[in-house]
């Protein structure tokens, strides 16, 4: 079983990864001496309960962001077009630029903030055409497409604001913070144009609900239904160029991507439901939001926006690990729980065979005599591929659910519920075995592997529907018997006879 | 523009830098996992800090290990989200990178009081300052930079050329490598250290943008002009050297143009990779758009035209009594297409034109005939073969007889025993031997 373990290594290592980076951070930055004090209980206070206005807004806005990215970007992870988000950020950049550029040659100061916002919304939308450009019309794929656009908008971009740099010292400082984002110097109108925006989105996602659940999950099926595919996606395309562009200032370029894919991917370890997904998806980007916040109030000198994205990394790493639907962890246990009961099953299955091969068994009344019967461990290892350690750890799960009874001289025999448990495995192994012989033409000695891998989770309806297709030639409802040879090495000699078992079975 | 030794310098840096990030993007590119790239280069950032904080100087040896450690574990990490939480391969990479480049962030803020590590300079680079940081060995002075590049290019063509094989296999089938005995994981691993190492050591020189420009650019365009593996290796990289040096060139002269003044030489090499790349998009011999536009217009060209044809064809045979005549208004006058394909017919003598009536020439009889025997013969076997209604059979023909050549007709001639009529019970016009022999259908059809 090579996945549990592989799933383990990797449980430590997150694990370990995870925090020895922050870890790090700390010691380091005690090295340098950077006093990072604590802060005190009342100014904990201060800060959660709201206090400050700065903090106030700082955290309306960027809980607002948090949200309507949290809401966009679960439509962008659903569409597989993460990384759109990525390439059109960095988009943005020769917009900004050039819009100041033209402001400042108009007269103005440049810094206007609506028309920096325009510029660079016109430049996202271009490069989102020159990737369907380049998706549509050459041999490249999605991933080169983003890579391009990306790559050469930013690289225009920097161009441009060298230029600005050195046409006017000083006035160019301010741009460089669509980069990196100056969250903790957001001002309240800031905080209200994002919290405009991401109503705005939201209430855009929650009117089209229907068309995008539906785009989500199978284009293909919604095209066919007639619904306009393209504009649909361009409507996606745009709320999200709209919340990055609103969201640059706040947390800067490259972290914003991070706002639009990681509470989405979060959000999906949680739900299997898109509804409940957005919700979750938009709780995540707000709590981070808020957290940021909340930590560079708190902290001297931490980015808020680098703040912001490594809480949301940390929760998408606790939700990788915890998350109800399609977390590691529990599918771990899920996968877990299945192995140990196959293997119990097998081990049942296994003394059920032992004990009808042997002499002492009469057809009428087969409980009593089966349950006398014992098999000795070395007899049990043999009858399957398993692990000694493997067969000692499922005899004793077996006997600590009272299934199996240990004798001395290391022998083992059922007990009255095992008898009945075995039972039941028994008939489906073997029900599933003759109807894969009778059904699906399969030679009887080929059956046991096929159904050995079944046996285990036919369902009860599954087991009447065998029932019924089988009850002409078999109408006892006990464990009918076996169509080949218990001992897969004798089975070999049998091969291709249809031969119901009898009494004695041969044994090598 | 005044040149000096210190542009020379410039340009050699950059040149070296962008070969060798064009020559392992090209399997990035292959592979179809270009943003790798992005994501590793922006996930170094930690590394450098870390690296900083712990050797407290800009040594190269220390940010380089640290900024490779960095950049191995964005592969890996995304490897393993992808793998082990069945997070879409895309959105685990973003996932990755931008918490690396956060935490990295953090990391430089929180030092930066006694670091001189700028994260503007992570991004940017500083090409315009490689001439100055200079280190003799083997008696050559060279900058510092060139001698870090020169070798990392060294490694790297080193290992295209040992892994020559391998590497074109994985790149195009990892499945049939594996069952070759090639290990395509270690493949990967092996590419993304080599991604790890490049982008690390153009890093400081030309910043990040350069790196994912320079990865995925010059590699996307030799794609664009050529199927054969070798040399798009080849072509990407003289793709990069051009860049580089237009780049440069244009990074001092352009904004002068315009009254400004120069700007950063990285933006710009990006900014000329980008038009190459437009320029072989748009004009790529095979896979350039213009043309496949143009191969699509002579398509559907011909197409029109013989669809014309074949209307005439069949007008002359409806109409028993009157002259082979045909109205303008018959075609569908409105789309240029035809009226291109009438004009095109028309110069060459397949139809005559006077006075909004049209009439095949022998040789446009010729054409015609061939184009019919093909869509009757068509409608026959189909209608033989396929157990189609009557009426379903026209639609089929009509995309088909365009496509049908000689020998296919030879085939379902004999096929079908030679047959005489459709199965509307239309005459299936015979193989016309020479132009010559042309005779209007109707004294045909008379003396049948």
């Amino acid at each position: 079983m090579p996945r549990p373990r592989i799933f383990l290594c990797l449980l430590t290592l997150t694990l370990f990864a995870w925090p020895s980076s922050v870890v790090m951070a700390s010691d380091i930055s005690s090295i340098q001496d950077t006093s990072m004090s604590l802060p005190s209980w009342d100014m904990l206070l201060r800060v959660l309960l709201l206090k400050d206005y700065n903090t106030r807004v700082v955290m309306f806005g960027t809980m607002s962001l948090g949200l309507a990215a949290g809401v966009i970007g679960t439509m962008m992870l659903l569409r597989k077009r993460a990384l759109m988000g990525d390439a059109l950020s960095h988009a943005t950049l020769p917009g900004i630029g050039l819009a100041f550029i033209v402001m400042v040659q108009f007269g103005g100061t440049g810094k206007y903030l609506p028309g920096l916002l325009l510029g660079a919304s016109l430049s996202g939308a271009l490069g989102l055409a020159c990737i369907m450009t380049i998706r549509r019309w050459t041999r490249l794929k999605e991933d080169a497409a983003l890579g391009i656009v990306l790559s050469v908008f930013f690289g225009l971009g920097v161009a441009i604001l060298g230029i600005i740099q050195k046409m006017q010292t000083g006035q160019a400082s301010g741009l460089q913070s669509f980069i990196y984002g100056k969250t903790a110097a957001m001002l309240a109108q800031d905080a209200k144009m994002i919290a405009v925006v991401a109503l705005f989105t939201v209430g855009i996602c929650g009117l089209m609900f229907k068309e995008l659940k539906l785009l989500c999950f199978d284009a293909t099926y919604a095209q066919s239904q007639g619904w306009p595919i393209l504009r649909l996606d361009a409507i996606i395309m745009a709320l999200i160029i709209i919340v990055t562009v609103i969201g640059l200032q706040a947390v800067g370029l490259i972290l914003m991507i991070a706002l639009l894919v990681i509470p989405p991917a979060a959000a999906r370890f949680w739900t299997e439901r898109l509804f409940p997904m957005i919700l979750i998806s938009a709780g995540i980007g707000a709590a981070s939001g808020f957290a940021g916040a909340a930590f560079s109030a708190l902290l001297p000198r931490l980015p808020a926006g680098a703040i912001i994205v490594v809480v949301a990394s940390f929760i998408f790493a606790m939700s990788l690990l915890f998350g109800t639907a399609r977390g590691i962890v529990h599918r771990l246990i899920d996968h877990t729980n299945l192995s140990r009961k196959v293997a119990q099953q097998n081990l049942l299955r296994a003394l059920y065979e032992r004990s009808e091969g042997s002499r002492s068994l009469s057809k009428q009344n087969l409980s009593p005599i089966a349950s006398a019967t014992s098999s000795s461990f070395k007899r049990l290892l043999i009858a399957r591929s398993w692990s000694p350690r493997k067969l000692r750890r499922t005899i004793r799960h077996a006997i600590s659910q009272q299934l199996v009874r240990s004798r001395q001289d290391n022998r083992y025999s059922l007990t009255r519920n095992g008898l009945a448990e075995a039972r039941r495995v028994v008939r489906n192994h073997r029900l599933w075995e003759l109807y894969l012989i009778h059904h699906a033409d399969i030679a009887p000695s080929h059956v046991d592997r096929g159904a050995d891998e079944l046996e285990h989770i036919l369902g009860p309806s599954m087991v009447d529907e065998l029932l019924g297709l089988l009850a002409v030639k078999h109408p006892e409802l006990a464990v009918p018997p076996s169509p080949h040879a218990i001992n897969s090495r004798s089975a070999i000699g049998i091969a291709g006879k249809y031969r119901p078992k009898t009494g004695s079975s041969k044994r090598t | 523009m005044d040149w000096t030794s210190l542009d020379t310098w410039i340009v050699i840096t950059g040149v070296l830098s962008a070969m060798s990030c064009a020559l392992v993007g090209n399997f990035l590119v292959l592979r179809k996992m270009s943003m790798m790239g992005d994501a590793i280069s922006h996930a170094v950032l930690p590394g450098l800090a870390i690296a900083f904080l712990i050797s407290s100087s800009r040594g190269s040896i220390t940010m380089f290990i640290g900024a490779a450690i960095a950049g191995l574990i964005t592969a890996l990490f995304t490897q393993w989200i992808h793998k082990f939480g069945k997070v879409e391969e895309s959105a685990a990479m973003g996932v990755t990178f931008t918490a690396l480049f956060a935490i990295g962030l953090i990391l430089i803020v929180r030092g930066a009081d006694k670091v001189d590590l700028d994260p503007g300079c992570v991004l940017y680079g500083a090409i315009e300052l490689v001439p100055l940081d200079t280190i003799t060995f083997l008696s050559l002075t060279l900058p510092r930079a060139v001698w870090i590049l020169g070798s990392v290019m060294l490694i790297n063509i080193l290992f295209t050329l040992v892994l020559y094989k391998e590497l074109r296999l994985t790149c195009f089938d990892p499945a049939l490598a594996t069952t070759l005995g090639i290990n395509a994981n270690v493949m990967h691993y092996v590419t993304m250290t080599l991604v790890a190492i490049t982008t690390v050591a153009s890093f400081e020189s030309v910043g990040s943008i350069l790196v994912i420009a320079m990865l995925i650019v010059p590699a996307s365009a030799a794609h664009l002009l050529t199927n054969r593996y070798g040399l798009m290796l080849a072509m990407s990289m003289i793709f990069a050297a051009v860049s580089a040096v237009l780049g440069h060139i244009s990074a001092i002269t352009v904004p002068t143009w315009l009254g400004f003044a120069d700007t950063s030489t990285a933006g710009m090499i990006a900014v000329v990779a980008g038009l190459l790349f437009t320029c072989t998009m748009f004009f790529a011999p095979h896979q350039g758009i213009l043309s496949k536009v143009w191969h699509r217009l002579r398509l559907s060209l011909r197409i029109a035209s013989e669809d014309i044809l074949g209307k005439l064809y069949r007008l002359e045979e409806s109409t028993s009594d009157q002259p082979t005549l045909a109205q303008s208004a018959v075609f569908p006058a409105n789309k240029w297409i035809s009226r291109l394909a009438r004009a095109d017919l028309a110069r060459t003598r397949k139809i005559t034109r006077e006075n909004n009536t049209y009439r095949l020439t022998e040789q446009g009889r010729f054409l015609a005939m061939q184009l019919v025997r093909s869509h009757r013969l068509w409608e026959t076997y189909v209608a033989k073969h396929f157990d189609l209604e009557v009426d379903h059979l026209h639609d089929s023909a009509e995309r088909t007889e365009h496509y049908i050549t000689q020998t296919m007709q030879q085939d379902m001639i004999e096929e079908l025993s030679h047959v005489k009529t459709d199965p509307h019970g239309k005459k299936i016009p015979d193989q016309p031997s020479s132009e010559d022999s042309i005779v209007d259908p109707k004294q045909k059809g008379g003396q049948a």
